[in-house]
């Protein structure tokens, strides 16, 4: 009796009126935008109040240019509604660039807005439920969430609520305004699909069976990873944290964080540092003293707010697996489409489709089609933002894949090989970032239509490799979990400065997961002859079965059967792939990808930093 | 120059009234002359009724005031009528020719508030075919027509004004008027940072369209310019990538919002570029790989 009191103070479990639609944003925060861009254009704020200002409503600095910003959204577990699509659709077009960018972390960003128009930008944003607060900056960023949370085979159970539930209790809460550095959660489904390590705190659902036959839900919890110039993967706090413990869990860490962290060394400053210097025994001891210090002392308000999520659907009698699906009417390119985009969901008859984006970006024509194809498609009425800079559509009758395949091809949203190695991850680079080298979103376009083109996207196996860039070392393109990863660099070559990328292999997510290691420099314009080199030695090395990720683990591990016994025998082949003619006979080769121009290497502050 | 008496738009449901009052047994017009400006195969397969088409084409044949103005007279107009213009897309065709209108100094002209596509598609009537054709006026002279030069920007007019903030910039000049002078350029974002007129600030022109109305409501207009510190006493000149078009849907936000100052640059960047007059642009990123088209 006693415990069940305490959960119901700290646990409100509640079933979902209304769609469960979360309203992120508000309005007095369009006003508090207008107010400060205003103060700081008539002088009356200084350039660094400004910039805290700024980043912790979203906006962070567009590439060597101040008079632009890029407005990040926080899409809290990537949930998108077909009318925030729309509304997203507009304002690209009336104030940014007529297509919007999907982030790893499950954001939208819009580019190149003109500062002194963000307020409209807000305004618009705020009125369909949207928000950029603590978007950017020294807070807790958006909460992150597996695209298969809710559907997928292997989970205990939806962490959907939670996320949402831990990013609403977080955002604006005064204990987050201004920690040592940005903080990030994530939330998996499975350990399969698990991007827990990757995150300061990242949560594995678990269900553990108690003596009475119930069974009580909690979390797998995992603290200090995180990737960047150095990467970390979280390592596990504890094996079950019941789930009325999650939220003081949290609370504790963020609050030892904040404590402990540096505030100092820019460069040093996210928690994974903190946990790594002072060793994990020991940091793991103080967030578990602290929890319970945060037991006894939290208000009663504060908890989280569960609120289950029931998708209007029907129930479908019998089932065939994606792959087993030979409709009569078949068009062109459909099966391969299902074979690289489409996923059997738990529940029978339903699918998931992956609508894969060229290196994040989509369009504002796109934007309103797909919201169409939403309200038509998916039966839990939103789309969601993937790890890999796409959307999934969910809760999608097979019945009707058909003609959601012709619907989403008209609008060029049919793109194969999300599920590949085709899905090609590119941070927006020199595009847009202060801190980039090269333009790994141009490569990361190239390398994915080479790959489409030559059918690897068929390939089975090739499907559980990835291809990640970044174009520098702060990973937002996730390199550092890549099969194949790469991150740019500028080298000189033959006494001229290249665009180039220091490549690594071997990095994975899900249960096993590890990241790359650094083995080669490959100037940009060779990356993509080497991906396919890599390729062909693989065809010739492999075991029978097995896949170019293993392959590529073996070999990393010295374990090679064949000619390449360990990575020292794979290293010159990658070099050979990667050798430069002299600047004269290939000049070409010297340029970055979307430039006629002299390679060279202009950089400014960063600001996830400030 | 002055407010405008005439509304810059009209609702679809005002123009029903206008043109169905009074009784028409005498082939009468109520004094409302209205334009479709499609071209003539989209006219002749629908047009709202009593619509008489002039498509776009036509208009910017020439910019001599004289023949200007024989086009709209042999459409009936005349000083004493309100003419409607509308089109189907996005309101922009419809704005360059009202922009002409007011040019040869007919000031009674406004815009429909909707498109062709949203007028059927609300279920409004239209009717097909030839409809109205052109009154032949016949012996009408051509006799003291004038120009209304003050909304009109030519490209010596935008040299003299670069100019001007040039040696304000290098502390010569000294301000004349109690407003700025304004270059918008309405092209779509990368076209601008990829080049511009210099000084030219931009706002793209679907910032003051709405979602299905051609123009956006009056605050929210008026909010964009004020962001940008963009005054009614300012001197705006509008341009875009061709023939007055957009940036003449433009230059009608500008006059709903009650900026009476405004010139279109009609030749816009098209004249601008093919005399190899200075452009500027910023080419530190490469942000046209960032686009999904």
């Amino acid at each position: 009796m006693q415990k069940h009191q305490e959960r119901s103070i700290k646990h409100t479990h509640e079933s979902e009126g209304g769609g469960g639609r979360e309203q992120w944003g508000l309005p007095e925060e369009v006003t508090s935008v207008e107010e400060m861009i205003r103060l700081y254009r008539e002088g009356k704020v200084s350039d660094d109040e400004f910039r805290r200002f700024r980043l912790q409503h979203g906006m962070y600095g567009s590439r060597l240019n101040q008079n632009y910003t890029m407005i990040r959204i926080k899409v809290p577990a990537g949930i998108l509604y077909p009318e925030q699509l729309i509304r997203l659709a507009k304002l690209s077009e009336d104030f940014s660039i007529g297509s919007v960018h999907v982030t790893t972390r499950q954001n939208i960003q819009m580019h190149w807005v003109y500062l002194d128009d963000a307020p409209a930008v807000e305004k618009g944003l705020v009125e369909v439920g949207l928000t950029t607060r603590e978007a950017c900056g020294n807070t807790i960023r958006n909460v992150t969430c597996s695209p298969f949370a809710g559907v997928c085979m292997n989970e205990p159970f939806d962490v959907t609520p939670y996320a949402k539930a831990l990013a609403r209790f977080f955002l604006r809460n005064p204990m987050c305004q201004n920690l040592p550095r940005k903080f990030k959660f994530n939330f998996a489904c499975c350990d399969e699909h698990s991007y827990a390590r990757i995150a300061d705190v990242g949560l594995v659902p678990v269900l553990k069976h108690g003596a009475d036959g119930r069974s009580i839900r909690g979390f797998r919890v995992y603290i200090g990873g995180g990737l960047g110039p150095a990467s970390y993967l979280a390592e596990l706090l504890e094996e079950f944290t019941p789930e009325d413990m999650l939220l003081s869990t949290c609370m504790a860490v963020v609050r030892l964080f904040d404590r402990l962290g540096d505030r100092e060394k820019m460069h040093r400053n996210r928690m994974r540092y903190l946990v790594h210097d002072m060793g994990f025994e020991r940091f793991r001891e103080l967030v578990l003293k602290e929890r319970r210090a945060v037991e006894m002392t939290r208000s009663v308000l504060a908890k989280l707010y569960i609120r289950e999520i029931k998708v209007d659907a029907p129930e479908m009698g019998q089932d065939a697996m994606v792959v087993e699906l030979r409709p009569f009417n078949m068009p062109d390119g459909f099966d391969r489409w299902v074979k690289s985009n489409v996923m059997d969901q738990r529940q029978k008859g339903y699918a998931v489709v992956f609508i894969p984006l060229p290196a994040g970006d989509v369009t504002a024509r796109q934007l309103r089609a797909l919201a169409g194809i939403c309200r038509e498609f998916s039966h839990e009425g939103h789309v969601i933002t993937t790890p890999t800079q796409g959307f999934a559509l969910r809760w999608v009758m097979k019945s009707r894949l058909v003609e959601l395949y012709r619907r989403l091809s008209e609008a060029g949203l049919a793109n194969h090989g999300a599920l590949s190695i085709a899905s090609v991850v590119g941070c927006t680079s020199t595009t847009s970032c202060n801190l980039a080298i090269t333009n790994a979103h141009r490569l990361a376009k190239e390398i994915r239509s080479r790959l489409i083109e030559l059918g690897l996207d068929m390939d089975e196996s090739l499907k559980d490799a990835t291809i990640k860039l970044s174009g520098c070392p702060n990973s937002c393109g996730q390199h550092m979990i890549a099969t194949i990863g790469f991150f740019g660099a500028a080298v000189r070559i033959n006494n001229s400065l290249t665009p180039a990328y220091n490549m690594l292999l071997g990095g994975k997510v899900g249960k096993d997961s590890a990241l790359g290691r650094v083995v080669a420099r490959v100037p940009a314009k060779r990356i993509i002859d080497v991906i396919l080199r890599l390729i062909d030695v693989y065809r010739e090395e492999r075991l029978e079965g097995e896949s170019l990720a293993s392959w590529i683990d073996r070999v990393l591990d010295g374990k090679g059967t064949g000619k390449i016994k360990g990575i020292d025998d794979l290293k010159p082949i990658i070099e050979e792939a990667s050798r430069l003619p002299p600047p004269a006979e290939d000049p070409e080769s010297y340029v970055d990808y979307g430039s006629d121009s002299r390679f060279i290497v202009r950089t400014a502050r960063g600001e996830c930093a400030a | 120059m002055l407010a405008r008496r005439y509304p810059v738009l009209v609702e679809p449901e005002e123009l029903l009234s206008m043109l169905n009052r009074g009784d028409h047994s005498d082939g009468g017009d109520n004094g409302v002359v209205l334009i479709d400006v499609r071209k003539e195969e989209d006219y002749m397969q629908g047009h709202i009724p009593r619509a008489v088409s002039l498509p776009l084409a036509r208009v910017l044949e020439s910019m001599d005031p004289r023949q200007l103005h024989m086009l709209f007279k042999r459409l009936g107009v005349d000083d004493s009528k309100h003419v409607i213009v509308y089109d189907d897309t996005f309101g922009a065709l419809a704005a360059r020719v009202a922009w002409a209108l007011e040019y040869i100094g007919h000031e009674k002209v406004s815009l429909l508030s909707i498109t062709y596509g949203r007028w059927s598609s609300l279920g409004y009537g239209i009717e097909r075919g030839a409809g109205r054709v052109d009154q032949q006026h016949e012996g009408y002279t051509l006799a003291d027509v004038s120009a209304d030069h003050s909304i009109l920007a030519t490209y010596d007019y935008i040299q003299a004004i670069l100019e001007g903030i040039k040696q304000l910039q290098q502390g010569k000049g000294t301000s004349t008027s109690t407003g700025k002078r304004v270059l918008l350029d309405v092209r779509e974002r990368l076209n601008y940072l990829d080049h511009h007129i210099p000084y030219a600030v931009n706002i793209p022109w679907k910032a003051f369209t709405g979602e299905e109305r051609i123009l956006k409501p009056i605050e929210e207009i008026d909010a964009l310019l004020s962001y940008r510190r963009i005054s009614r006493d300012d001197e705006v000149i509008v341009y875009c990538g061709s023939v007055g078009t957009l940036s003449g849907l433009s230059y009608y936000a500008l006059r709903l919002a009650g900026y009476s100052n405004v010139r279109l640059y009609a030749r816009s960047l098209k004249e601008w570029r093919s005399l190899n007059l200075p452009v500027e642009g910023f080419k530190d990123a490469h942000y046209w790989d960032l686009s999904a088209e």
